[in-house]
């Protein structure tokens, strides 16, 4: 509409150029991180990263001598906990949040939201005691448990707004023809939000495979995922950049990947609630 | 269970919404307000966590004992300059690119996937990159600048206190402004196309055209977008730790940073918790602001 009487060479200098600058930047420490990782230890001090003779050699020493393999294994039981522990609590109260109106919904909504407002350390200190006085200090509880208080308003708010967009005629309709609710909850709401409680459930894995200050305070030697994994690495490897990007990239993959896959839906579920406003 | 259509509500009715949310309701009151009201009482007490057994009340001692901390001034400070930098900065960028994505262009889709992705990131690889990119002896930064002549020798960019703070800042606002760009990106979408064509016929400019339909037809989502950064922003520690863990010096502190390194190598729980009850009373203001906004927008 703006574009259409512009000619390309306008629209390469005024869209094209300036959205390349901008990726650049946003690329380029990734990119170079990339490339650091690929480049032999002992050329990146005389001659600097570069993709000519690039070699897996980084990453092979990373596995063999930093032992990264248990703490991808420790990030992914995390992760995964607290993708079924926030999808089991929050799908239930967002369909009650969706479906009925009672009293003091609107409340409790907003207790769900103010709960991602509260500053982390206000949480982590009491957080740290509690785990201590159970005794849950270094287990994959601690840290479930913890990444769940944000997993589990997140995900209530992002499938609410799923479940919105089911047209309420349909469980209705299903209800008229001798479901009851539950029966139309599992027949149809489900089957038809199952896009979003994946992307609900793929963000929620993507938080929790990132999260580093609840996984070093409550984790310790038997767990100890990715994340402190490669804080570890910065202290102990201090000058060997290849080894430590190598980590970076290792570290950050799962993530990424699955952020790409399903990134369209996902933003459509973190934007549907703040567009509004 | 039999759900009937027909007034009055039956009982199941009513109930059945309170029985599917208690669990989420239960489980966020023991593992977030209950922990909170535990700081709170943390904060009125001397607790250090070497000496466990010793929990004595103090009152506001330790609110106090803050008030009177040269530290507690500085990092407050450095909170302030961080979110009035890193914010505006985030949302300017965020701003131009999402006004850019919005245009046609033939790859318009493969540079909106890529944009994002620094968001994506785990904070701890962010921070390693940027240290990386920083470094004194081999980063590419200092690098760069030395090949185009604006400096003369390699600037310690985070080993410099006068520097640390907008090094960070300047990672923070990388880390960032993806999240403006794809909020403001789903606002533009929202503004009626009419709107445009109807001030291109009446031979609006582009620019006013932006002054007058877009920015208004964003200012919803920018206010939005702005608060839930401010406190973000705000509340995000990790990054630093990870990147300066608050030094040279104090030079990189903020008031969240400070509470956590009292706790984490300081074990006062106490004075660290009082730390964080204050950070969190300054930060209401922006709190009420977003969710009277969010409440709004409850159906």
């Amino acid at each position: 509409m703006m574009v259409r009487n512009q000619s390309k060479l306008r629209r390469i200098l005024t869209v094209d150029f300036p959205v390349a600058l901008i990726l650049l930047f946003t690329l380029s420490p990734y990119l170079w991180m990339l490339l650091t990782s690929l480049t032999q230890e002992s050329k990146l001090f005389t001659e600097g990263p570069s993709i000519i003779g690039a070699t897996l050699e980084n990453y092979i020493r990373l596995f063999a001598t930093v032992g990264f393999g248990a703490n991808l294994l420790d990030s992914f039981i995390v992760a995964v906990g607290t993708v079924i522990v926030g999808l089991a609590l929050s799908v239930p109260a967002a369909y009650a949040f969706s479906r009925f109106r009672f009293k003091g919904r609107r409340l409790l909504m907003l207790q769900f939201l103010v709960i991602n407002m509260f500053p982390l350390v206000l949480l982590i200190l009491p957080l740290f005691i509690l785990m201590k006085n159970l005794g849950l200090v270094d287990t994959y509880a601690a840290l479930i448990i913890a990444n769940s208080t944000v997993a589990i308003p997140f995900s209530v708010w992002m499938m609410t707004s799923y479940i919105d967009g089911i047209p309420r005629s349909l469980d209705e309709a299903a209800m008229t023809d001798g479901c009851t609710r539950f029966g139309a909850l599992f027949r149809v709401v489900l089957p038809l939000c199952t896009p979003g409680i994946i992307a609900t459930g793929v963000y929620i894995f993507i938080t929790a495979w990132n999260e580093y200050l609840y996984a070093l305070t409550l984790g310790g030697r038997s767990v100890k995922p990715i994340t402190v994994a490669i804080q570890t690495l910065i202290g102990e490897y201090q000058v060997e950049w290849g080894l430590l990007t190598a980590g970076g990239i290792v570290g950050a993959m799962p993530a990424t990947l699955l952020f790409l896959v399903i990134q369209k839906r996902l933003i459509a579920g973190m934007t549907a609630g703040a567009v509004k406003g | 269970m039999t759900v009937t259509t027909a007034p009055p509500v039956p009982l199941a009715r009513r109930v059945l919404p309170l029985v599917m949310l208690s669990p989420a309701v239960l489980v966020t009151l023991a593992i977030v307000f209950l922990p909170m009201v535990q700081a709170l009482w943390m904060s009125l007490h001397d607790y250090v966590l070497f000496r466990p057994k010793n929990f004595d009340w103090v009152g506001l001692k330790n609110f106090i004992s803050a008030w009177n901390d040269p530290v507690f001034w500085t990092s407050l400070r450095h909170t302030v300059i961080w979110i009035a930098i890193t914010v505006p900065a985030q949302m300017l960028l965020g701003l131009a690119t999402a006004l850019l994505l919005n245009q046609n262009f033939p790859w318009r889709g493969l540079a909106r996937a890529l944009v994002i992705i620094p968001w994506a990131l785990p904070s701890v690889v962010i921070a390693l990159m940027w240290v990386w990119i920083y470094d004194s002896n081999y980063g590419v930064l200092n690098d760069l600048l030395l090949r185009a002549n604006l400096i003369k020798t390699s600037i310690p960019w985070l080993a410099d206190p006068d520097t640390a703070l907008y090094a960070i800042i300047l990672t923070l606002t990388w880390q960032g402004f993806p999240f403006f760009a794809v909020m403001i990106l789903a606002g533009l979408q929202s503004i009626p196309k009419s709107y445009y064509e109807a001030a291109s016929i009446d031979g609006a400019s582009q620019f006013r055209q932006f002054w007058h339909i877009t920015l208004p037809g964003l200012s919803g989502v920018l206010m939005t977008a702005t608060l839930l950064r401010v406190i973000w922003v705000a509340n995000s520690i990790d990054v630093i730790f990870v990147m300066t863990g608050g030094g040279p010096g104090y030079a990189t502190y903020t008031l969240p940073l400070y509470a956590f390194i009292k706790a984490r190598t300081g074990l006062d729980y106490g004075y660290g918790s009082a730390l964080a009850v204050s950070f969190t009373l300054l930060l209401l203001g922006f709190v009420i602001l977003y969710l009277r906004r969010a409440g709004r927008n409850i159906a």
